[in-house]
């Protein structure tokens, strides 16, 4: 049917998910990412990533770059929903637009003596993860790339004494000459 | 004021605000004086361009700005303090965004150095206000006050329009700056679309001429969109020879009186608009957006129609409904260019088709769902309606309303034959939205006839806006349907809680008719049918503000009725309601909903 559910159809349909990267080009005035979030929160959308930085400093513009799941027609809602905002100048779903690059970078504090502390560092290599603070029990690696990549990396520090995970979220633009 | 050297004209933020409103057009604002606004209340008193209205609440104050707004097209301005000034307003805010109203709403704040300090009377009015505003701003630097205003006025009336909020800070509304006229350039981020895809526009007409069973469904949009829109959508439909409903936001933009019209549709809608709606093939959707008071049970919504969508808001289209034919853009635009197409192509229609379809809608028509039994002792609250539309049909009448059974009463038997003349809290629902609507109705129109149809329970949330009334000598006529229960809520207590009537009984009720006197307004009741015309005549040559007290049948329900999880085949009638009707009527999972 395609039809969502509301008030008045409580089992809510059986529609696959899918997640989008949404990239939301925006004039960088106080209270535009709460306008952003609130938006999220307020009508029930999912965040599952978001990175913001202003980009142009003479024009003030900022670029958001919101990964999210929903439904295709919830996901045209956030598009829609995005767009009507004042302050809000292009909505550009990457996901669709056409290939993107996607890269996060993330810090990863590991503690270990031993075995457990080479084989951090070898992994680290592998994963051309970069060693930028150590002592002679910890060290804190940066790691750059695809999502899925820095999940595994973290994933494998787990029993190699991972302490704590910064992630910056994911940054995506378009392949190609072409601007958004 | 003094000019600088670059010719623009240097003054107060409060000299600002003034001359602001004034290069916007305003003629009249709706407010209540505090601290963080007295640099602005003493231009007002130095100047007479502006009329101030000082309503009782904050609260009133917004809907009084709605019922100006609705009922003359223009923005409706509001003025109001900080803290409590502002938060007294969200309710008002809420309901302009709901119902797309253009509301301008100034706010004072603390002065800048003490925000975020908790200071007296300070709040986060930005955050408060962003989800119930379309826009709003916090104004630091008065040299981007005149900016901020004019763009404001643009946001709340352009496109899809709503409630734009603009904080000031005291400071700055004493701080000199340079005014700035209103610009003709176009805004950098926010221009909605006015014109449809013409492509989506042959799409739509072909699918309309080729229809068996068409049915126009229009909204508030076209309402919204200016009288112009309601001129067109009529040449549209009896150019089509199609049947028509609107919803409650709607009424008006087509006349009522019509042969092609329909009456209402969703949930207390007229029986033939909600099967015509479930049983069409081609549905033209203009300014409406599916709410779920007018769908219903969604997988049972309307299944073999292909569907048109005209709206302004990109965002209202594939929300609820998956559309056929989705089109962008102004009512005021799309209606012209679905006309110049359809003419274009000349279609010849099937008429023998249509003629069925309406041989249908006239099946329907007869089974009179509006049918209620009148008592010869106690007034039937549709037969006060009733007698209210008759009786005012001379007039140049506004109607306004609170919110519950008395305004699907008022929907269903006052009969709308122009745009603008109908205000009613739809999106939502606020208890209270009659009084101060009527005021600023009546501040626009002062030699109209105003009415307020209410329920006691309703108008007792804003009832000192009554003194606002009397204050500007606002002739507006409250006209309580009382039945001294909180009616909706009652039903809905019978139909869904085995009667159990927790707290919709309204208890030590006022005598209406000396609370008006303590108001020094004029107060007059009708407690029995044979009364009943004789009253409303007194109320109606009134030359002051009236309550009416029309005492009403306790019991009556308001019907028809799609109980709620019910597809729109699937009414509750009024006449063969039984106790076992409407057990079997609404289902377990019916109860959850709303």
């Amino acid at each position: 049917m395609g039809q969502p559910g509301s008030a008045y159809s409580l089992e809510k349909p059986e529609e696959a998910l899918e997640a989008h990267t949404i990239s939301v080009l925006v004039d960088n005035e106080p209270g535009v990412l709460a306008r952003v979030i609130g938006l999220f929160s307020g009508r029930g959308y999912n965040i599952e990533s978001l990175t913001v930085s202003e980009t142009e400093h003479e024009a003030h513009l900022s670029r958001i770059t919101v990964v999210t799941t929903g439904t295709p027609m919830v996901i045209e809602q956030i598009k829609h929903q995005l767009d009507r905002l004042v302050p809000v100048h292009s909505v550009i779903d990457l996901t669709v637009a056409g290939e993107t690059i996607e890269r996060e970078l993330a810090l990863v504090k590991v503690a270990g003596v031993g075995e457990k502390r080479v084989e951090a560092l070898r992994l680290a290599e592998a994963f051309r993860a970069q060693v930028i603070d150590a002592s002679l029990e910890h060290f804190v690696f940066q790691i750059t790339g695809r999502q899925s990549k820095i999940e595994q990396f973290v994933v494998l520090m787990a029993p190699l004494g991972l302490i704590e995970v910064c992630r910056t979220g994911v940054a995506a633009i378009g392949r190609g000459p072409e601007r958004m | 004021m003094s000019a600088n050297e670059n010719g623009s004209a240097q003054m107060t933020g409060a000299q600002i605000v003034l001359q602001a409103l004034s290069d916007q057009g305003v003629d009249h604002i709706f407010g209540y004086p505090g601290g963080a606004v007295l640099p602005i209340y003493d231009e007002l008193f130095q100047q007479d361009q502006v009329e101030h209205v000082l309503v009782r609440h904050e609260q009133g104050a917004v809907h009084a700005a709605e019922g100006y707004a609705r009922s003359t097209g223009k923005v409706g301005v509001v003025l109001v303090t900080s803290g409590p000034g502002a938060t007294n307003a969200v309710t008002g805010l809420t309901d302009a965004l709901m119902d797309s109203i253009p509301v301008v709403c100034i706010t004072g704040q603390v002065p800048t150095h003490l925000i975020g300090n908790d200071a007296f009377q300070e709040c986060d009015t930005v955050g408060i206000t962003r989800p119930c505003t379309k826009h709003n701003y916090l104004v630091k630097d008065v040299d981007q006050l005149a900016e901020v205003l004019h763009e404001a006025f643009y946001v709340a009336r352009s496109g899809r329009p709503g409630p734009v909020v603009v904080d000031i800070p005291k400071d700055i509304q004493f701080m000199t700056g340079s005014y700035k006229g209103v610009s003709n350039s176009q805004h950098k981020s926010y221009v909605p679309p006015q014109q449809g895809d013409q492509a989506a526009i042959e799409a739509a007409v072909d699918l309309m001429i080729n229809a068996k069973k068409p049915l126009f469904y229009t909204g508030g949009g076209v309402i919204n969109a200016g009288p112009a829109a309601s001129e067109s959508l009529r040449e549209l439909v009896r150019m089509s020879g199609y049947p028509i409903t609107s919803t409650l936001m709607g009424l008006g933009s087509y006349p009522a009186s019509d042969k092609q019209w329909l009456g209402m549709l969703g949930m207390h809608g007229t029986f033939e608009a909600n099967n015509a709606m479930h049983d069409c093939d081609v549905m033209i959707c203009i300014g409406a957006r599916f709410d779920d008071r007018i769908t219903g049970r969604l997988d049972a919504f309307s299944p073999e129609s292909k569907k048109i969508h005209v709206d302004v808001d990109p965002s209202s289209i594939n929300k609820n409904v998956h559309v056929d034919v989705p089109i962008v853009g102004d009512c005021a635009f799309v209606i012209d260019q679905l006309i110049e197409a359809w003419k274009a192509k000349n279609p010849s229609l099937d008429k023998t088709a249509h003629a069925r379809w309406w041989d249908q809608i006239d099946t329907w028509r007869d089974r009179k769902c509006l049918h209620y039994r009148k008592k010869s002792d106690v007034i039937m609250p549709q037969y006060a309606i009733e007698r209210l539309f008759a009786l005012t049909r001379d007039h140049d009448t506004y109607i306004t309303t609170e919110v519950g059974q008395h305004q699907m009463w008022a929907a269903q038997f006052f009969h709308f034959d122009e745009p603008n003349r109908w205000m009613t809290s739809g999106g939502l629902g606020t208890m209270g939205y009659g009084i101060p609507a009527a005021v600023g109705v009546q501040m626009a129109h002062r030699d109209s006839l105003v009415i307020d149809i209410a329920g006691e329970a309703s108008v007792l949330m804003t009832m000192q806006e009554i003194s606002t009334a009397v204050q500007y000598d606002l002739p507006i006529k409250i006209f309580i349907l009382n039945n001294e229960y909180m009616g909706m809520v009652r039903q809905w207590q019978e139909l869904l809680h085995g009667g159990r009537y927790s707290h919709s009984y309204s208890e030590a009720l006022p005598d209406f008719v000396k609370l008006a006197e303590a108001y020094r307004a004029v107060g007059i009741r009708a407690e029995k049918p044979a009364e009943l015309d004789d009253a409303i005549l007194e109320m109606i040559k009134t030359p002051k503000p009236v309550i009416f007290d029309c005492v009403v049948d306790k019991q009556a329900n308001c019907f028809p009725m799609i109980p709620s999880g019910e597809a729109h085949n699937n009414m509750l009638l009024g006449d063969d309601v039984t106790g076992d009707d409407i057990e079997k009527a609404i289902t377990e999972e019916g109860k959850v909903m709303v």
